[in-house]
């Protein structure tokens, strides 16, 4: 395949079509609409369903009955949107139907701004709606890893019939990099048995997340919680780079992960042993690596555009074996290299 | 039936249709549910579809819908089932579609996803059960609550100067283009129920025929928080919904006309 400048926000559009989504339904708003228009027009050119739904609510619920079909859906949105959002994610969860859901993540809180911003970290691996459950959540650094991470959000979903968000950061959304794209996948023929496809010759499936028997939905909540528990064993992610040797590990997630990467470069260079850990799923966290890092560093600098929310993650993982300070902007800000680069020389002072 | 020598066979005149399950319901003595859910069956049996409908159920007295009809179905967030019956009927647009919702799932919280279903024409069809009250959470107000009318959350008659007036869901979804059939019916009596049959017929009919948006009103009974008796709660429909609801068609487009004119 070829490698062509694309917009964050079309690349993802792209790669979701490419990974045979059959239904888009979504609302628009900034900074996402991009992928809401990207499929606009290539939905209907491919004989696909799209619409521009009245709202968020309205969307995330069509989503969630072209899921109960067995079909591959999708939605995009930010911050605000992802709130409304949020009532049917809880029902798509607990009904165990898949879909993958993209948030642009914005300025907060309440209308905040159309910058990029990372503090809606808490909304998306903690409340993704109500009730006792996490989606699987994805975070791409680059126009590449968000194409590539799009079309692991379609696989995840269907593996374990659940939700999958792919998250960025306004900057990610509309920034054009070089990039490919994957061929595009045929859609499948079969629908799952669990489908609502019509009773012929079969009892009739019914898809609910309704359960009045509090023993009965306790079974509910303990088979959640055992595909959780696996998803959790099996699916954390993460990439890291100059850790051999670190005595100082910076760690952040998307736009701050690759801001951060050039203050640890710079800060190599000056001579201090720093590393960079980014995770890729922000749930399921990967505690695993980073609590086997935490054996090893004396101290974590954790790098967001929010106010600090990952870093109570990294505190988790590190297990109070070494210091964990946070660095943060928030209200849309994004950090420059050189204050991230004094925040890291100030604290390597100490160690 | 089968014959017995000596004896005329007997003709079977009523059966549970195969669409409704052989369950028992949770609904109120006097409650219209139950009559509203055999119509839909008999219809849906009627027209041989059945094995390709799903069905959705609202947030209300009637949320386990999914229970009481033979068919695939799926359980709505509140007021959202027009969103999702879009999703469904959309990637499967040769199945019927359904949803079935009350005053509050319908006029309330979902009085959005409604009338932009309406608006895009999603051929779907909508059974709305409108019986002036909110039945599930106890008795308070619904947007079709009368004026005067006393409920728990209005519990000296609905002031309209404080809570403002009822909603004509028909007449205000019979304005949105898009819309193929819209009507009201009413299940306080005998005739008005086969009556009601007729017109959710026709409702599925347009589905079928791939028309656009159909829905039919239901002015329906509620004794349990009306605190009436059922004979009495079918005295008001008649003597005080039906007069600020009019029964009638409120919008039919000349298809469903033609429809209608070759049963």
């Amino acid at each position: 395949m070829t490698v062509e400048l694309l917009k964050g926000n079309v690349a993802l559009a792209e790669a979701a079509i490419r990974a045979g989504v059959e239904a888009y339904f979504g609302y628009p708003i900034t900074p996402q609409t991009e992928v809401l228009e990207h499929m606009a027009r290539r939905m209907p050119e491919l004989g696909r369903v799209f619409i521009q739904a009245e709202s968020e609510l309205a969307a995330i619920n069509m989503v969630y009955g072209a899921a109960c079909t067995g079909a591959r859906v999708m939605t995009s949105s930010s911050s605000p949107g992802i709130s409304l959002m949020q009532e049917g994610l809880s029902y798509i969860a607990c009904s165990e139907v898949p879909c993958v859901v993209v948030d642009v993540m914005r300025g907060g809180p309440g209308l905040g701004n159309i910058d990029p911003s990372q503090a809606d970290y808490f909304q998306v691996t903690r409340s993704a709606g109500h009730g006792d459950y996490h989606a699987i959540v994805l975070a791409p650094a680059s126009v590449q890893e968000a194409i590539d991470l799009t079309a692991l959000a379609f696989d995840l979903a269907d593996r374990y019939r659940h939700v999958v968000m792919v998250v960025a950061d306004g900057l990610i959304g509309q920034m054009m990099e070089p990039a490919e794209l994957p061929p595009m996948q045929p859609l499948r023929k079969e629908r799952p048995e669990w489908a609502l496809t019509g009773a012929v010759g079969r009892e009739p499936n019914i898809i609910t997340s309704l359960e009045l028997s509090a023993p009965g939905l306790e079974e509910v909540n303990l088979r959640l919680q055992a595909k959780l528990a696996e998803i959790r064993q099996t699916e954390q992610r993460s990439t890291e780079m100059l850790t051999e040797g670190a005595k100082l590990m910076v760690v952040g997630y998307g736009t701050a992960g690759r801001i951060a990467q050039t203050a640890v470069k710079q800060a190599c260079r000056e001579g201090m042993r720093v590393g960079l850990f980014r995770p890729i799923t922000l749930w399921p966290f990967p505690e695993r690596r980073l609590s086997m890092l935490a054996d090893s560093v004396d101290a974590f600098l954790v790098v967001e555009m929010n106010a600090g929310q990952m870093v109570e993650d990294v505190r988790l993982s590190a297990g109070g074996q070494v210091p964990v300070t946070a660095y943060g902007r928030t209200g849309g800000v994004v950090p420059v290299p050189e204050e991230i680069y004094y925040e890291i020389a100030a604290l390597y002072e100490r160690l | 039936m089968t014959a017995v020598e000596g004896l005329a066979e007997e003709q079977l005149v009523y059966r549970r249709p195969e669409a409704l399950r052989d369950v028992p319901t949770h609904y109120c003595p006097g409650c219209t549910h139950g009559v509203a859910h055999r119509i839909v069956a008999e219809v849906l049996d009627e027209l041989g579809v059945r094995e390709r409908t799903i069905g959705i159920s609202p947030v209300g007295c009637a949320v386990l819908a999914y229970k009481y009809f033979n068919t695939d179905g799926a359980e709505a967030a509140h007021g959202r089932a027009p969103a999702m019956a879009t999703g469904i009927k959309r990637l499967m647009p040769d199945h019927v579609v359904f949803t079935y919702q009350g005053d509050g799932d319908l006029a309330a919280i979902g009085i959005a996803e409604i009338i932009h279903a309406a608006a895009r024409g999603e051929n779907f069809t909508t059974i709305f059960i409108n019986n002036a009250i909110y039945g599930m959470t106890s008795g308070q107000m619904a947007p079709t609550t009368l004026p005067g009318q006393r409920t728990s959350s209005t519990p000296t008659g609905r002031d309209v100067e404080l809570a403002g007036y009822p909603l004509r869901v028909a007449e205000l979804l019979a304005g949105v283009t898009g819309g193929a059939y819209i009507a009201r019916r009413s299940l306080h009596n005998v005739k008005e129920i086969n009556r009601a049959k007729q017109a959710v017929r026709t409702a599925f009919q347009a589905q079928l025929a791939g028309l656009g948006f159909s829905m039919v009103e239901l002015l329906s009974a509620c004794p349990t928080n009306w605190e009436m008796t059922p004979p009495e709660a079918m005295q008001w429909i008649e003597e005080h919904m039906v007069p600020y609801y009019p029964l009638d068609d409120f919008k039919v487009i000349d298809e469903v006309q033609a429809l209608m004119k070759r049963r």
